[in-house]
């Protein structure tokens, strides 16, 4: 045996292996996402400093910072989808976060068969987006969808949806909403939950009324969810790729409609780098709609913090 | 008067039920209503999907299913790929499935019950990582896939989805409080290493958050949608990237492609159906994004 002091060869290697083992236990983690997560995340601001075409790789030269130029200073398309991504994200994000409080509220009742509401409620999150997408082209189809066989009741049942820039707006801000606002809703509900009903008991006997209690008791108390819904709702909202593109497909599936009306910005991404295979270009977009989504998101934390708290 | 503002002193949820009110059939007749809403459109591709192409292109509207869906499945098999579009889906949801849940058990166990040095930093890196968008990085992604030869093939889509910040995150967080200490030193003195600790202590304690994990997991890969359409060819497409072939044709086949979009949801649907108080569960503690 070894001496008081000195560790046996046994007790090394144990040693050792226990010293060792978190990092080979984390270390698939950090390596498969280091090569395939951050590194193409970083090697994009390199890409988007150069003129580099896919179909001549040879040819990639350093343009520093003529792509952001170009895009920022001389592309009205870019802006025309910066445009269309303000919009839907205005157009998605308000009505999924109302609806998903008033869907919530309605949930927090005393109710039969909960969990078949509930469950219901998020049946829209679990399909596909290109399903959801392909059904709501469908539905909102010119001459025998849906919608405008019911809008034909009230005497509106012409519209061409796919063909104006609100009317292919509102199509597409509808099957996102539909989509996402069963999930808030679940999220809103959990704290709700936790609300003690005597704050309600108080109001009611101060003569408070539903709808006052529920703008002054629940909306406040559900702030940081609000919150934070707001801000996922944001960065999500704020690259719509393929609702766009699959909206109408056919030709002019890249450029979002013949006439780009609903063109977002991650789509013009695609169509840049993958239909024209101008990987530095796409890349400048790729890194200007982030920084964007930063500063939109950060806009929408500033806006929703501001809910009062008595 | 002052009765009533007391504290409970039962459990919560038994004094909220004495104190509601009766629930008005008015929110049943909401909540139905939404209900109804949520499920119409997945309802309404079933019915294109049973009917005929001249039926669809009729006004009104059909409404109800009609007895066409077997000759329309048979004729997404016929006319398409979509059988090699399946099993190249069950391929990479599976495999990408068995790997987050395993790598994020791994990770988030030694992140949670492991002293080593920069550890705090480095679980700070993995959730400053979940708040990134993936679509930053495709442009480069897609050159190494190239590089690679890989572009075209499954394991473009696969080995990018083998690990997920959000997976490692979540088994970290339920390892905090799930796996008590005391199990862990009982592990040791029975002179357990590190590794057969992981695989006879902790992974049996995981099997609830892995479930929930590896139910999410499977969806998303099996959606998901943009990187797919980037990276791989419509010869060897999954699922979503063959419905938007399909979607793209220059006459479109309605039923065809309403049929196809059916089937390609009835595996989540399936999943949904088993799990769905789960999911439910899982949304609920705020924990999980969709």
């Amino acid at each position: 045996m070894a001496s008081p002091g000195t560790l046996s060869r046994a007790d090394r290697r144990h040693k050792w292996s226990v010293k060792l083992s978190p990092f080979g236990f984390i270390s698939p983690y950090f390596l498969i996402f280091g090569i395939f997560g951050l590194f193409p995340l970083l090697y994009t601001a390199f890409v988007s400093l150069q003129k580099r075409n896919l179909l001549d790789a040879d040819a990639a030269t350093f343009i520093g910072f003529g792509n952001y130029e170009r895009l920022l200073l001389h592309d009205p398309y870019f802006w025309n989808a910066m445009g269309n991504t303000v919009s839907l994200w205005l157009m998605t994000t308000i009505p999924q976060i109302l609806f998903a409080l008033g869907i919530a509220h309605l949930l927090n009742r005393r109710l039969r068969g909960r969990t078949l509401f509930r469950m219901g409620m998020i049946l829209p999150n679990i399909t596909s987006v290109a399903a959801v997408t392909i059904i709501f082209a469908q539905l909102f189809g010119r001459d025998f969808g849906l919608v405008n066989w019911v809008l034909s009741w009230f005497g509106a049942g012409e519209v061409d949806w796919q063909a104006g820039t609100a009317s292919s707006h509102t199509a597409i801000a509808a099957m996102v909403v539909w989509r996402w606002t069963g999930y808030h809703a679940l999220i809103f509900l959990a704290s709700m939950q936790a609300i003690p009903s005597t704050m309600y008991e108080a109001a009611t006997l101060d003569g408070a009324n539903g709808w006052q209690q529920f703008w002054r008791i629940t909306v406040p108390l559900l702030r940081p969810q609000i919150i934070f819904s707001t801000v996922i709702a944001t960065t999500g909202n704020m690259r719509l790729l393929a609702e766009p593109l699959l909206f109408n497909p056919g030709t002019a599936a890249a450029t979002g409609g013949s006439d780009r009306q609903f063109q977002t910005a991650a789509l013009y991404l695609y169509e840049q780098g993958f239909t024209k295979y101008d990987f530095g270009y796409s890349s400048a977009i790729a890194l200007v709609l982030a920084v964007v989504t930063m500063l939109v998101a950060g806009l929408s934390y500033l806006v929703t913090r501001r809910i009062q708290t008595d | 008067m002052t009765t009533v503002l007391t504290p409970p002193t039962t459990t919560p949820g038994r004094t909220r039920r004495i104190v509601r009110r009766v629930t008005s059939p008015w929110t049943y007749a909401g909540l139905i209503a939404i209900l109804a809403g949520s499920a119409f459109p997945v309802y309404w591709s079933l019915v294109v999907s049973s009917q005929t192409n001249e039926a669809v292109g009729s006004v009104p509207p059909v409404l109800l299913p009609g007895g066409h869906l077997f000759e329309n499945i048979a004729r997404v098999f016929d006319e398409t790929d979509f059988a090699l579009a399946l099993g190249n889906s069950l391929i990479v949801a599976g495999t990408i499935t068995v790997s987050v849940v395993l790598f994020s058990t791994l990770a988030g166990f030694a992140f949670a019950k492991m002293r080593f040095r920069g550890r705090t930093a480095l679980l700070l890196v993995v959730v400053a990582t979940q708040a990134i968008p993936t679509e930053l990085g495709v442009v480069p992604l897609y050159m190494m896939m190239a590089d690679l030869g890989w572009a075209g093939q499954l394991q473009a889509v696969i080995v990018p989805g083998l690990v997920t910040a959000f997976g490692v995150f979540y088994m970290r967080q339920y390892f905090e409080h799930a796996l008590p200490l005391e199990l862990l030193e009982a592990g040791r003195m029975d002179g357990c290493g590190p590794l057969r600790l992981f695989w006879h202590v902790a992974l049996p304690t995981a099997r609830p958050a892995a479930a929930v994990l590896g139910l999410f997991t499977f969806m998303q890969a099996w959606n998901d949608f943009f990187w797919p359409l980037v990276v791989l060819v419509p010869e060897n497409p999954t699922v979503q990237t063959a419905l938007s072939t399909l979607a793209s044709g220059y006459t479109t086949d309605y039923t065809l492609v309403l049929t196809a979009a059916t089937i390609g949801t009835i595996p989540v649907l399936v999943v949904f159906l088993l799990f769905g108080r789960q999911i439910v569960g899982g949304i609920m503690q705020g924990a999980l994004k969709g």
